[in-house]
Protein backbone atom coordinates (compact mmCIF):
# COMPACT_ATOMS: atom_id res chain seq x y z
CA UNK A 1 0.00 0.00 0.00
CA UNK A 2 2.33 2.74 1.01
CA UNK A 3 4.74 1.84 -1.90
CA UNK A 4 1.72 2.22 -4.70
CA UNK A 5 1.22 5.32 -2.61
CA UNK A 6 4.58 6.74 -2.93
CA UNK A 7 4.37 5.77 -6.89
CA UNK A 8 1.32 7.65 -6.83
CA UNK A 9 2.77 10.62 -5.34
CA UNK A 10 5.69 10.41 -7.01
CA UNK A 11 3.81 10.51 -10.49
CA UNK A 12 1.66 13.62 -8.84
CA UNK A 13 4.29 15.89 -8.55
CA UNK A 14 6.08 14.76 -11.77
CA UNK A 15 2.94 16.22 -13.57
CA UNK A 16 3.01 19.08 -11.24
CA UNK A 17 6.86 20.06 -11.70
CA UNK A 18 6.17 19.69 -15.26
CA UNK A 19 2.85 21.10 -15.91
CA UNK A 20 3.49 24.32 -13.51
CA UNK A 21 -0.33 24.65 -13.15
CA UNK A 22 -0.81 25.11 -9.48
CA UNK A 23 2.73 27.18 -8.73
CA UNK A 24 1.86 29.08 -11.48
CA UNK A 25 -2.09 29.40 -10.66
CA UNK A 26 -2.54 28.28 -6.83
CA UNK A 27 0.24 30.66 -5.47
CA UNK A 28 -0.83 33.74 -7.17
CA UNK A 29 -4.35 33.02 -6.38
CA UNK A 30 -3.55 32.52 -2.19
CA UNK A 31 -1.72 35.70 -2.52
CA UNK A 32 -4.13 38.00 -4.45
CA UNK A 33 -6.80 36.67 -2.13
CA UNK A 34 -4.66 37.74 1.23
CA UNK A 35 -4.62 41.30 -0.37
CA UNK A 36 -8.57 41.39 -0.81
CA UNK A 37 -8.97 40.82 2.89
CA UNK A 38 -6.89 43.72 3.44
CA UNK A 39 -8.90 45.59 1.38
CA UNK A 40 -12.08 44.11 2.39
CA UNK A 41 -11.48 44.68 6.39
CA UNK A 42 -8.96 47.83 6.15
CA UNK A 43 -5.74 48.10 7.49
CA UNK A 44 -5.88 51.24 9.81
CA UNK A 45 -8.94 49.19 12.06
CA UNK A 46 -7.79 48.49 15.60
CA UNK A 47 -9.43 46.07 18.05
CA UNK A 48 -8.85 45.37 21.69
CA UNK A 49 -6.52 42.68 22.96
CA UNK A 50 -8.90 41.79 25.93
CA UNK A 51 -5.77 43.46 28.09
CA UNK A 52 -6.92 46.86 29.23
CA UNK A 53 -5.44 50.27 27.42
CA UNK A 54 -3.88 47.85 24.52
CA UNK A 55 -5.15 47.39 20.67
CA UNK A 56 -3.86 45.37 18.17
CA UNK A 57 -4.61 45.94 14.10
CA UNK A 58 -7.55 44.08 13.09
CA UNK A 59 -5.62 42.59 10.24
CA UNK A 60 -2.80 41.10 12.59
CA UNK A 61 -5.42 39.77 15.03
CA UNK A 62 -7.62 37.87 12.91
CA UNK A 63 -4.62 36.84 10.75
CA UNK A 64 -5.17 33.33 11.40
CA UNK A 65 -8.21 33.19 9.86
CA UNK A 66 -7.48 35.16 6.68
CA UNK A 67 -4.43 32.42 6.23
CA UNK A 68 -6.44 29.49 6.76
CA UNK A 69 -9.10 30.63 4.16
CA UNK A 70 -6.72 31.82 1.99
CA UNK A 71 -5.19 28.13 2.17
CA UNK A 72 -8.72 26.36 2.16
CA UNK A 73 -9.88 28.16 -1.27
CA UNK A 74 -6.51 27.56 -2.63
CA UNK A 75 -6.28 24.15 -1.64
CA UNK A 76 -9.71 24.01 -3.26
CA UNK A 77 -8.27 24.61 -6.42
CA UNK A 78 -5.46 21.53 -5.82
CA UNK A 79 -8.01 19.13 -4.83
CA UNK A 80 -9.58 19.51 -8.50
CA UNK A 81 -6.36 19.51 -10.11
CA UNK A 82 -5.48 16.07 -8.98
CA UNK A 83 -8.50 14.67 -10.01
CA UNK A 84 -8.38 16.70 -13.57
CA UNK A 85 -5.47 15.44 -14.52
CA UNK A 86 -6.72 11.58 -14.44
CA UNK A 87 -9.75 13.00 -16.28
CA UNK A 88 -8.76 12.79 -19.85
CA UNK A 89 -8.19 9.80 -22.12
CA UNK A 90 -9.85 7.84 -19.39
CA UNK A 91 -6.55 8.19 -17.37
CA UNK A 92 -8.25 6.82 -13.94
CA UNK A 93 -9.30 3.43 -15.64
CA UNK A 94 -5.53 2.93 -16.40
CA UNK A 95 -5.16 4.06 -13.31
CA UNK A 96 -7.37 1.16 -11.83
CA UNK A 97 -5.80 -1.24 -14.68
CA UNK A 98 -2.37 -0.82 -12.63
CA UNK A 99 -3.75 -2.86 -9.98
CA UNK A 100 -2.38 -0.59 -7.13
CA UNK A 101 -3.84 -0.68 -4.08
CA UNK A 102 -6.82 2.05 -3.89
CA UNK A 103 -5.64 2.59 -0.50
CA UNK A 104 -2.48 3.14 -2.11
CA UNK A 105 -3.77 5.35 -4.61
CA UNK A 106 -5.78 7.88 -2.20
CA UNK A 107 -2.51 8.23 0.37
CA UNK A 108 -0.56 9.20 -2.96
CA UNK A 109 -2.80 11.55 -3.87
CA UNK A 110 -3.29 13.14 0.01
CA UNK A 111 0.45 13.29 -0.18
CA UNK A 112 0.77 15.11 -3.25
CA UNK A 113 -1.88 17.61 -2.22
CA UNK A 114 -0.59 17.88 1.50
CA UNK A 115 3.46 18.87 -0.22
CA UNK A 116 1.97 21.08 -2.87
CA UNK A 117 -0.51 22.91 0.36
CA UNK A 118 2.78 22.96 2.43
CA UNK A 119 4.69 24.92 -0.47
CA UNK A 120 1.70 27.27 -0.59
CA UNK A 121 1.37 27.41 3.03
CA UNK A 122 5.20 28.71 3.46
CA UNK A 123 4.51 31.27 0.72
CA UNK A 124 1.34 32.35 2.43
CA UNK A 125 2.07 31.86 5.48
CA UNK A 126 5.72 34.34 4.53
CA UNK A 127 2.89 37.11 3.11
CA UNK A 128 0.47 36.92 5.79
CA UNK A 129 3.47 38.06 7.97
CA UNK A 130 4.29 40.63 6.17
CA UNK A 131 0.88 41.96 5.10
CA UNK A 132 -0.64 41.21 8.43
CA UNK A 133 2.24 41.41 10.88
CA UNK A 134 1.19 39.40 13.48
CA UNK A 135 3.43 38.16 16.93
CA UNK A 136 4.45 34.73 17.17
CA UNK A 137 4.63 33.15 20.68
CA UNK A 138 4.87 29.80 20.06
CA UNK A 139 6.76 28.22 17.07
CA UNK A 140 6.60 24.67 17.70
CA UNK A 141 2.61 24.97 18.46
CA UNK A 142 2.16 26.67 14.88
CA UNK A 143 4.51 23.88 13.14
CA UNK A 144 2.02 21.38 14.52
CA UNK A 145 -0.71 23.07 13.63
CA UNK A 146 0.05 23.47 9.98
CA UNK A 147 1.62 20.08 9.80
CA UNK A 148 -1.86 18.72 11.18
CA UNK A 149 -4.14 20.78 9.23
CA UNK A 150 -2.56 20.15 6.05
CA UNK A 151 -2.77 16.62 6.41
CA UNK A 152 -6.59 16.66 7.49
CA UNK A 153 -7.17 19.18 4.99
CA UNK A 154 -5.60 17.12 1.85
CA UNK A 155 -6.80 13.42 3.16
CA UNK A 156 -10.55 15.02 3.26
CA UNK A 157 -10.21 16.73 0.02
CA UNK A 158 -8.73 14.22 -2.08
CA UNK A 159 -11.62 11.92 -0.92
CA UNK A 160 -14.43 14.31 -1.75
CA UNK A 161 -12.34 15.32 -4.50
CA UNK A 162 -12.37 11.66 -5.71
CA UNK A 163 -16.46 11.27 -4.78
CA UNK A 164 -17.13 13.97 -7.82
CA UNK A 165 -14.49 13.21 -10.11
CA UNK A 166 -15.60 11.91 -13.77
CA UNK A 167 -18.25 14.25 -13.77
CA UNK A 168 -18.78 17.98 -15.97
CA UNK A 169 -20.02 19.47 -12.28
CA UNK A 170 -16.53 18.48 -10.88
CA UNK A 171 -15.40 21.64 -10.39
CA UNK A 172 -19.03 23.35 -8.55
CA UNK A 173 -19.30 20.30 -6.27
CA UNK A 174 -16.46 19.66 -4.99
CA UNK A 175 -16.26 23.15 -2.68
CA UNK A 176 -20.25 22.60 -1.94
CA UNK A 177 -18.59 18.67 -0.28
CA UNK A 178 -15.61 19.66 0.80
CA UNK A 179 -16.39 23.20 2.54
CA UNK A 180 -18.97 22.19 4.95
CA UNK A 181 -17.22 19.10 5.94
CA UNK A 182 -13.70 21.02 6.35
CA UNK A 183 -15.33 23.43 9.01
CA UNK A 184 -14.20 21.91 12.20
CA UNK A 185 -10.55 21.81 10.46
CA UNK A 186 -10.80 25.70 9.54
CA UNK A 187 -11.90 26.56 13.14
CA UNK A 188 -9.43 24.10 15.20
CA UNK A 189 -6.53 25.54 12.73
CA UNK A 190 -7.81 29.36 13.47
CA UNK A 191 -7.87 28.84 16.64
CA UNK A 192 -4.62 26.61 17.61
CA UNK A 193 -3.24 29.29 15.36
CA UNK A 194 -4.64 32.26 17.18
CA UNK A 195 -3.14 30.46 20.22
CA UNK A 196 -0.04 30.02 19.03
CA UNK A 197 0.34 33.83 17.64
CA UNK A 198 -0.78 35.33 20.74
CA UNK A 199 -0.98 32.99 23.67
CA UNK A 200 -1.45 31.34 25.53
CA UNK A 201 -0.57 28.04 24.39
CA UNK A 202 -2.54 25.63 26.12
CA UNK A 203 -5.90 25.69 24.23
CA UNK A 204 -4.09 25.39 20.95
CA UNK A 205 -2.26 22.58 21.71
CA UNK A 206 -6.09 21.03 22.16
CA UNK A 207 -6.79 21.69 18.84
CA UNK A 208 -3.90 20.68 17.23
CA UNK A 209 -4.80 17.11 18.34
CA UNK A 210 -8.47 17.17 17.42
CA UNK A 211 -6.83 18.49 14.40
CA UNK A 212 -4.62 15.13 13.78
CA UNK A 213 -7.71 12.99 15.00
CA UNK A 214 -9.54 14.64 12.00
CA UNK A 215 -6.48 13.75 9.45
CA UNK A 216 -6.18 10.13 11.62
CA UNK A 217 -10.43 9.58 10.86
CA UNK A 218 -10.28 10.65 7.11
CA UNK A 219 -6.90 8.55 6.39
CA UNK A 220 -8.94 5.54 7.76
CA UNK A 221 -12.38 6.46 5.94
CA UNK A 222 -10.28 6.76 2.75
CA UNK A 223 -8.28 3.43 2.98
CA UNK A 224 -11.55 1.91 3.71
CA UNK A 225 -14.11 3.68 1.00
CA UNK A 226 -11.63 4.71 -1.95
CA UNK A 227 -11.96 1.43 -3.86
CA UNK A 228 -15.43 1.82 -3.89
CA UNK A 229 -15.36 5.58 -4.80
CA UNK A 230 -12.93 5.01 -7.75
CA UNK A 231 -14.78 1.73 -8.83
CA UNK A 232 -15.76 2.18 -12.48
CA UNK A 233 -15.99 6.28 -12.47
CA UNK B 1 -45.68 -4.99 -21.99
CA UNK B 2 -44.10 -4.95 -18.55
CA UNK B 3 -44.90 -7.23 -15.78
CA UNK B 4 -44.33 -4.76 -12.98
CA UNK B 5 -47.99 -3.13 -11.74
CA UNK B 6 -47.60 0.82 -11.84
CA UNK B 7 -49.74 1.76 -7.92
CA UNK B 8 -52.10 4.38 -9.13
CA UNK B 9 -50.89 6.15 -5.94
CA UNK B 10 -48.40 6.24 -2.75
CA UNK B 11 -50.62 5.70 -0.11
CA UNK B 12 -51.68 2.08 1.26
CA UNK B 13 -53.78 1.36 4.66
CA UNK B 14 -50.74 2.19 6.72
CA UNK B 15 -50.44 5.42 5.50
CA UNK B 16 -53.67 6.54 5.16
CA UNK B 17 -54.05 5.39 9.26
CA UNK B 18 -50.56 7.27 9.93
CA UNK B 19 -51.38 10.22 7.67
CA UNK B 20 -55.04 10.42 9.69
CA UNK B 21 -53.17 9.82 13.27
CA UNK B 22 -50.55 12.79 12.18
CA UNK B 23 -53.26 15.24 11.70
CA UNK B 24 -55.16 14.12 14.60
CA UNK B 25 -51.84 14.79 16.75
CA UNK B 26 -51.61 17.84 15.10
CA UNK B 27 -54.56 19.48 15.89
CA UNK B 28 -54.46 18.38 19.26
CA UNK B 29 -50.56 19.62 19.65
CA UNK B 30 -51.50 23.18 17.55
CA UNK B 31 -54.16 24.00 20.64
CA UNK B 32 -52.31 22.96 23.04
CA UNK B 33 -48.79 24.14 22.07
CA UNK B 34 -50.87 27.76 20.85
CA UNK B 35 -54.33 28.23 23.87
CA UNK B 36 -53.79 25.90 26.24
CA UNK B 37 -50.16 25.63 27.40
CA UNK B 38 -49.21 28.73 29.87
CA UNK B 39 -46.29 31.15 28.72
CA UNK B 40 -43.07 31.13 29.89
CA UNK B 41 -42.09 32.99 33.23
CA UNK B 42 -38.87 34.69 31.20
CA UNK B 43 -39.55 33.93 27.68
CA UNK B 44 -43.21 34.74 27.45
CA UNK B 45 -44.69 33.66 24.11
CA UNK B 46 -41.68 32.73 22.57
CA UNK B 47 -41.34 29.69 24.53
CA UNK B 48 -44.28 28.04 21.74
CA UNK B 49 -41.60 27.79 19.08
CA UNK B 50 -39.54 25.42 21.19
CA UNK B 51 -42.69 23.04 20.52
CA UNK B 52 -42.19 23.15 17.24
CA UNK B 53 -38.29 24.03 17.24
CA UNK B 54 -37.16 20.58 19.31
CA UNK B 55 -39.14 17.56 18.00
CA UNK B 56 -37.90 19.01 14.50
CA UNK B 57 -34.33 19.33 15.44
CA UNK B 58 -34.22 15.92 16.98
CA UNK B 59 -35.53 14.65 13.95
CA UNK B 60 -33.33 16.55 11.55
CA UNK B 61 -29.99 15.95 13.86
CA UNK B 62 -31.15 12.43 15.29
CA UNK B 63 -33.48 10.59 13.11
CA UNK B 64 -32.72 11.52 9.94
CA UNK B 65 -28.93 10.95 9.95
CA UNK B 66 -29.37 7.99 11.59
CA UNK B 67 -31.26 6.48 8.31
CA UNK B 68 -29.00 8.00 6.67
CA UNK B 69 -26.00 6.43 8.60
CA UNK B 70 -27.68 2.44 8.30
CA UNK B 71 -28.51 3.21 4.86
CA UNK B 72 -25.55 3.93 3.80
CA UNK B 73 -23.76 1.12 5.25
CA UNK B 74 -26.63 -1.44 4.17
CA UNK B 75 -26.35 -0.41 0.74
CA UNK B 76 -22.35 -0.68 0.48
CA UNK B 77 -22.84 -4.28 2.37
CA UNK B 78 -25.69 -5.48 0.89
CA UNK B 79 -26.11 -3.21 -2.26
CA UNK B 80 -29.79 -3.35 -1.73
CA UNK B 81 -31.94 -0.74 -3.79
CA UNK B 82 -34.17 -0.39 -0.48
CA UNK B 83 -31.53 1.06 2.14
CA UNK B 84 -29.92 3.36 -1.20
CA UNK B 85 -33.37 5.00 -1.36
CA UNK B 86 -33.76 5.00 2.52
CA UNK B 87 -30.97 6.67 2.79
CA UNK B 88 -31.63 9.12 -0.16
CA UNK B 89 -35.27 9.72 0.83
CA UNK B 90 -34.08 10.37 4.70
CA UNK B 91 -31.13 13.31 3.87
CA UNK B 92 -34.34 15.14 1.69
CA UNK B 93 -35.99 15.10 5.10
CA UNK B 94 -33.04 15.94 6.60
CA UNK B 95 -32.21 18.92 5.24
CA UNK B 96 -36.28 19.83 5.57
CA UNK B 97 -36.13 19.64 8.65
CA UNK B 98 -33.05 21.23 9.31
CA UNK B 99 -34.26 24.17 7.43
CA UNK B 100 -37.11 24.31 9.32
CA UNK B 101 -35.02 23.79 12.69
CA UNK B 102 -33.07 26.86 11.54
CA UNK B 103 -35.96 29.10 10.96
CA UNK B 104 -37.99 28.05 14.28
CA UNK B 105 -34.55 28.55 16.01
CA UNK B 106 -33.85 32.16 14.66
CA UNK B 107 -37.23 33.35 15.09
CA UNK B 108 -37.35 32.15 18.89
CA UNK B 109 -33.93 34.26 18.85
CA UNK B 110 -35.22 36.98 18.07
CA UNK B 111 -37.45 37.59 20.91
CA UNK B 112 -35.26 35.62 23.08
CA UNK B 113 -31.70 36.88 22.49
CA UNK B 114 -32.34 40.15 20.57
CA UNK B 115 -31.07 38.46 17.59
CA UNK B 116 -31.82 36.50 14.86
CA UNK B 117 -28.52 34.77 14.84
CA UNK B 118 -25.98 33.69 17.47
CA UNK B 119 -23.23 31.55 17.41
CA UNK B 120 -24.70 29.56 19.23
CA UNK B 121 -23.01 25.75 19.11
CA UNK B 122 -26.30 24.06 18.13
CA UNK B 123 -27.61 26.63 15.76
CA UNK B 124 -24.21 26.97 14.00
CA UNK B 125 -23.52 23.29 13.70
CA UNK B 126 -27.07 23.08 12.33
CA UNK B 127 -26.24 25.33 9.92
CA UNK B 128 -23.14 23.64 8.62
CA UNK B 129 -25.06 19.88 8.74
CA UNK B 130 -27.49 21.97 6.36
CA UNK B 131 -25.12 22.09 3.75
CA UNK B 132 -23.62 18.93 4.30
CA UNK B 133 -27.05 17.16 3.45
CA UNK B 134 -27.48 19.68 0.62
CA UNK B 135 -24.33 18.13 -1.00
CA UNK B 136 -24.63 14.92 -0.77
CA UNK B 137 -28.58 15.19 -2.25
CA UNK B 138 -26.64 16.84 -5.54
CA UNK B 139 -24.35 14.16 -5.37
CA UNK B 140 -27.28 12.14 -5.56
CA UNK B 141 -28.29 14.01 -8.50
CA UNK B 142 -25.61 13.33 -10.58
CA UNK B 143 -26.26 12.41 -14.17
CA UNK B 144 -24.09 9.63 -13.53
CA UNK B 145 -24.67 4.87 -13.87
CA UNK B 146 -26.71 4.67 -11.16
CA UNK B 147 -25.17 2.07 -9.19
CA UNK B 148 -22.39 4.45 -9.23
CA UNK B 149 -24.02 6.94 -7.86
CA UNK B 150 -25.70 5.22 -5.27
CA UNK B 151 -22.26 3.58 -3.65
CA UNK B 152 -20.56 7.22 -4.29
CA UNK B 153 -23.46 8.46 -2.06
CA UNK B 154 -23.43 5.78 0.12
CA UNK B 155 -19.95 6.43 0.94
CA UNK B 156 -20.73 10.64 1.33
CA UNK B 157 -23.57 9.91 3.27
CA UNK B 158 -21.63 7.93 5.79
CA UNK B 159 -18.85 10.53 6.12
CA UNK B 160 -21.50 13.27 5.92
CA UNK B 161 -23.39 11.50 9.17
CA UNK B 162 -20.28 11.31 11.18
CA UNK B 163 -19.34 14.78 9.91
CA UNK B 164 -22.19 16.10 11.31
CA UNK B 165 -20.74 14.76 15.06
CA UNK B 166 -17.64 16.54 14.63
CA UNK B 167 -18.97 19.90 13.38
CA UNK B 168 -21.07 19.73 16.68
CA UNK B 169 -18.81 18.76 18.78
CA UNK B 170 -15.92 20.86 17.90
CA UNK B 171 -18.23 24.34 17.65
CA UNK B 172 -19.37 23.20 21.24
CA UNK B 173 -15.37 23.15 22.40
CA UNK B 174 -15.25 26.23 20.38
CA UNK B 175 -18.07 27.97 22.20
CA UNK B 176 -17.01 26.66 25.10
CA UNK B 177 -13.67 28.38 25.14
CA UNK B 178 -14.80 31.40 24.30
CA UNK B 179 -18.16 32.21 26.24
CA UNK B 180 -19.95 30.90 28.63
CA UNK B 181 -23.26 28.84 28.02
CA UNK B 182 -26.04 30.20 26.62
CA UNK B 183 -29.64 29.74 27.84
CA UNK B 184 -30.54 26.46 27.27
CA UNK B 185 -33.82 25.09 26.77
CA UNK B 186 -32.76 22.11 28.90
CA UNK B 187 -32.94 24.82 32.33
CA UNK B 188 -35.86 26.79 31.56
CA UNK B 189 -38.75 26.10 34.26
CA UNK B 190 -41.04 24.13 32.61
CA UNK B 191 -44.95 22.97 33.95
CA UNK B 192 -46.27 19.53 33.94
CA UNK B 193 -48.60 21.04 30.95
CA UNK B 194 -45.45 22.30 29.07
CA UNK B 195 -43.78 18.76 29.19
CA UNK B 196 -47.37 17.55 27.79
CA UNK B 197 -47.04 19.52 25.25
CA UNK B 198 -43.72 19.22 24.52
CA UNK B 199 -44.22 15.38 24.06
CA UNK B 200 -47.51 15.65 21.93
CA UNK B 201 -44.85 17.98 19.62
CA UNK B 202 -42.96 14.97 19.69
CA UNK B 203 -45.27 12.36 18.68
CA UNK B 204 -46.67 14.16 16.05
CA UNK B 205 -43.81 15.63 14.28
CA UNK B 206 -42.45 12.03 14.01
CA UNK B 207 -45.52 10.96 12.56
CA UNK B 208 -45.50 13.52 10.29
CA UNK B 209 -41.72 12.30 9.34
CA UNK B 210 -42.52 8.71 9.07
CA UNK B 211 -45.43 9.47 6.95
CA UNK B 212 -43.45 11.67 4.66
CA UNK B 213 -40.41 9.48 5.05
CA UNK B 214 -43.09 6.12 3.63
CA UNK B 215 -44.61 8.31 0.70
CA UNK B 216 -41.39 9.70 -0.58
CA UNK B 217 -39.95 6.54 -0.25
CA UNK B 218 -42.63 4.63 -2.19
CA UNK B 219 -42.02 7.75 -4.92
CA UNK B 220 -38.34 7.40 -5.09
CA UNK B 221 -39.13 3.03 -5.06
CA UNK B 222 -41.23 3.86 -8.26
CA UNK B 223 -38.95 6.29 -9.96
CA UNK B 224 -36.48 3.50 -9.70
CA UNK B 225 -38.43 1.02 -11.14
CA UNK B 226 -39.79 3.21 -14.08
CA UNK B 227 -35.59 3.75 -14.85
CA UNK B 228 -35.47 -0.10 -14.76
CA UNK B 229 -38.44 -1.32 -16.87
CA UNK B 230 -38.82 2.02 -18.37
CA UNK B 231 -36.07 1.41 -21.51
CA UNK B 232 -37.23 -1.92 -21.46
CA UNK B 233 -40.93 -0.46 -21.89
CA UNK B 234 -39.88 1.74 -24.63
CA UNK B 235 -38.27 -0.80 -26.74
CA UNK B 236 -41.31 -3.35 -26.54
CA UNK B 237 -43.44 -0.52 -27.11
CA UNK B 238 -41.89 0.84 -30.52
CA UNK B 239 -41.38 -2.62 -31.42
CA UNK B 240 -44.96 -3.31 -31.33
CA UNK B 241 -45.54 -0.02 -33.52
CA UNK B 242 -43.27 -2.03 -35.78
CA UNK B 243 -45.29 -5.17 -35.74
CA UNK B 244 -48.75 -2.98 -36.79
CA UNK B 245 -46.48 -0.77 -38.63
CA UNK B 246 -45.10 -2.69 -40.66
CA UNK B 247 -48.10 -5.45 -41.41
CA UNK B 248 -49.96 -2.56 -42.99
CA UNK B 249 -46.92 -1.61 -45.10
CA UNK B 250 -45.30 -5.11 -46.26
CA UNK B 251 -45.86 -4.77 -49.66
CA UNK B 252 -44.41 -0.82 -50.01
CA UNK B 253 -41.87 -2.04 -48.51
CA UNK B 254 -41.33 -5.20 -50.76
CA UNK B 255 -41.62 -2.97 -53.82
CA UNK B 256 -39.41 -0.69 -52.54
CA UNK B 257 -41.08 2.75 -52.68
CA UNK B 258 -40.46 3.09 -48.58
CA UNK B 259 -37.46 3.99 -46.95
Amino acid sequence: MLSDALLVARKDLLIEMRSKVLTTQLLPFGMIVLILFGFGLSPDRTVPTGVANESRPLLAQVAPGLFWLAVFFSALLAFSRAFAIEASDGNLDALRLTGLDPAGIFLGKAAAIALELFVLEIVLGAGSFLLYAPELNDPILLAVTVVSTTLAVALAGTLYAALASGMRVRDTLVPLLALPALSPVLLGASVATEAALFGPSSDGWMWAGLLGAFALLYTGAGILAFGRVLEES
Amino acid sequence: MTTTEIPASTSSKLTRRLGFAALVSIVVFLAMALVISPPDVSQRDAVRLFYLHVPTATIAFYFAPAIIAVGSVMYLWKKSTFWDLAAGTAAELAVIFSAFTLVTGMLWGKPTWGLYWTWEPRLTATAVSFVLFVGYLAVRKLDLDPVIRSQRAAVLGLIAAANTLLVRYSVQIWKGIHQGTTISPMNMQISGLMWGTALIGFVSFTLVFAWLMIHRFRVAWLEHQLAEVGLDLAISERRAERDVAGAASTDVRLTGEGA
